[in-house]
């Protein structure tokens, strides 16, 4: 590939697992020192943080996020990722004993653009829980992705890991990846990764048009149905609908 | 009401109705009997709209406009009420914010103005009482985890809600015990008995007719209607089979 000369050796390419389905040309446009800009985040013995963000605009966008998570803590990071150019959002999370990440997030948009979340979540200690709902709703050409990588060390017993995916596809041309990825050394753990890809259920699209609702408006209900799992864990209503909203308005007017 | 002429209809290139003619003035409730594969479910899904069946020839005139003209949540807005004999299942939408959308869809339609919220969930409250379906099942997402019986009862609910001027009932009927027979039975009555209205009851068994007494019975067969009568034509068919006397109009036709 001609990118890869241009490019010096440090940076991505798509033959690396975690950028496999990256634009690595916006990633250029962004610039190199992007790569090095990751947020770090403590999270203290017993504490709970949660952080809720939309992120997306016209231009290339890349979000890195670092969190470690003190003994019985717990992460909550919430995302609505809705760039109208490749917008990616990675998080490295590394639990201590008992502590829970809970992550839910939602890719959404339409033009020849990709949009991505790419997890690492290490379970490092015993006992420590997470879970990740990644919905995904596309179309024109448009890619949505979750790569998800889980790592489960030796001494991490009783770690419990889930990962869901699901991406529904508006219109032929789009696509969906998941890339989950379970590395585990530990004996007694319980790691569930499950991902579909699908399209509108037409029988509930006939159902609500006997009942008087457009298409558009069948079509806003469905995906609002389809893309509230990804936040069925934050309790925050005024966040939540500050979340849905912002992939709601999406839809609006590129149907 | 509702004028039905000369339809044919297709499914994937077969063809199921086959030069169907009925007329349903308004205060009628015209039943239709009439033995598996004749094409009622068929001629339900056609005046709704659904995709995949198409219309070959004929025409449906429905309170003085083309049916055909209207696309499906047109013909639900100028008051075209179908209700399934299997209802769908949308998970994650609840039945209030769909009914409500639904509703307001509709008045939107007819150039009315919207139902506030509260307005609507006392409709809501009154409609769901009137079929003695729990008001938390409306909270629940809509058909979700129901019952056979639930979901016919939802239906009902649903038409109760939305007060169409024409039911087209598919089967509604169907799974439902003896008590909950009555109730929808006499929700139907309520609901849709009245000079302006009209419903077009397809039914297999004369039980649902005992209840919502039908003015016109007419029996579809192969495609089309072979015979119309009064109540008695159902008795008379509860009594000696849709053979005898399908073979008998076939024979004559």
């Amino acid at each position: 590939m001609p990118e890869a000369e241009i490019l010096p050796t440090r940076r991505p390419s798509n033959r690396d697992e975690a950028w496999r389905y990256a634009d690595i040309l916006a990633l250029e446009r962004l610039g190199v020192t992007a790569l090095d800009d990751w947020k770090e985040v403590a999270i203290a013995d017993g504490e709970t943080r949660r952080h809720c963000m939309v992120v997306g605009s016209d231009a290339p966008e890349l979000h890195r996020i670092r969190l470690t998570l003190g003994e019985g803590s717990r992460a909550e990071l919430f995302v609505t990722n809705k760039g109208d150019d490749y917008t990616r959002v990675e998080v490295e999370v590394t639990l201590g004993k008992g502590a829970h990440f809970e992550f839910g997030g939602v890719t959404i948009g339409g033009g020849g653009v990709t949009r991505e979340f790419v997890t690492k979540t290490v379970h490092a200690e015993p006992n420590a829980t997470s879970n990740q709902t990644v919905r995904s709703v596309h179309w024109d050409t448009a890619t949505g992705n979750f790569l998800g990588e889980i790592k489960v060390a030796r001494d991490a017993q009783k770690t419990d890991a889930a990962q869901d995916f699901k991406g529904l596809l508006l219109e032929a041309g789009a696509s969906a990846n998941a890339v989950p990825q379970l590395e585990i050394f530990a004996d007694d753990v319980k790691c569930a990764h499950g991902a579909t890809v699908g399209q509108l259920d037409e029988a509930a699209r006939y159902y609500m048009a006997a009942r008087g609702l457009s298409p558009q408006q069948a079509q806003r209900l469905l995906v609002q149905a389809f893309i509230g799992d990804a936040f069925v864990e934050l309790e925050d209503e005024k966040e939540r609908g500050r979340l849905l909203d912002a992939a709601l308005e999406k839809l609006e007017g590129n149907i | 009401m509702l004028k039905i002429e000369n339809l044919h209809a297709e499914i994937d290139g077969k063809a199921i109705l086959k030069g169907l003619s009925l007329h349903v003035p308004a205060g009628e409730v015209h039943a239709i009997m009439g033995p598996n594969g004749a094409g009622k479910s068929t001629l339900a899904h056609v005046l709704g709209g659904k995709p995949g069946y198409e219309v070959m020839q004929g025409s449906v005139d429905f309170r003085g406009s083309d049916l055909f003209d209207l696309d499906p949540h047109e013909r639900a807005g100028a008051g075209l009420f179908l209700g399934f004999q299997y209802p769908v299942e949308i998970p994650g939408v609840s039945n209030v914010q769909f009914l409500r959308e639904a509703l307001n869809s509709q008045r939107k339609y007819r150039g009315e103005e919207p139902l506030s919220g509260g307005d609507f969930l006392k409709l809501a409250k009154e409609k769901a009482a009137l079929l003695k379906l729990d008001m938390e099942m409306l909270k629940r997402q809509v058909n979700v985890g129901f019952s056979g019986g639930e979901k016919k009862r939802a239906e009902m609910v649903q038409m109760g809600i939305l007060d169409p001027a024409f039911a087209v009932l598919d089967e509604t009927d169907s799974g439902l015990d003896i008590d909950a027979l009555r109730v929808v039975g006499e929700g139907i009555n309520s609901i849709m008995r009245a000079p302006d209205k009209g419903v077009l009851l397809i039914t297999h068994y004369q039980r649902l007719l005992d209840v919502v007494k039908p003015d016109k019975v007419s029996v579809l067969a192969d495609g089309r209607i072979v015979q119309t009568g009064g109540p008695e034509l159902a008795l008379r068919l509860e009594e000696e089979g849709y053979d005898a006397l399908v073979n008998e109009r076939l024979a004559d036709a």
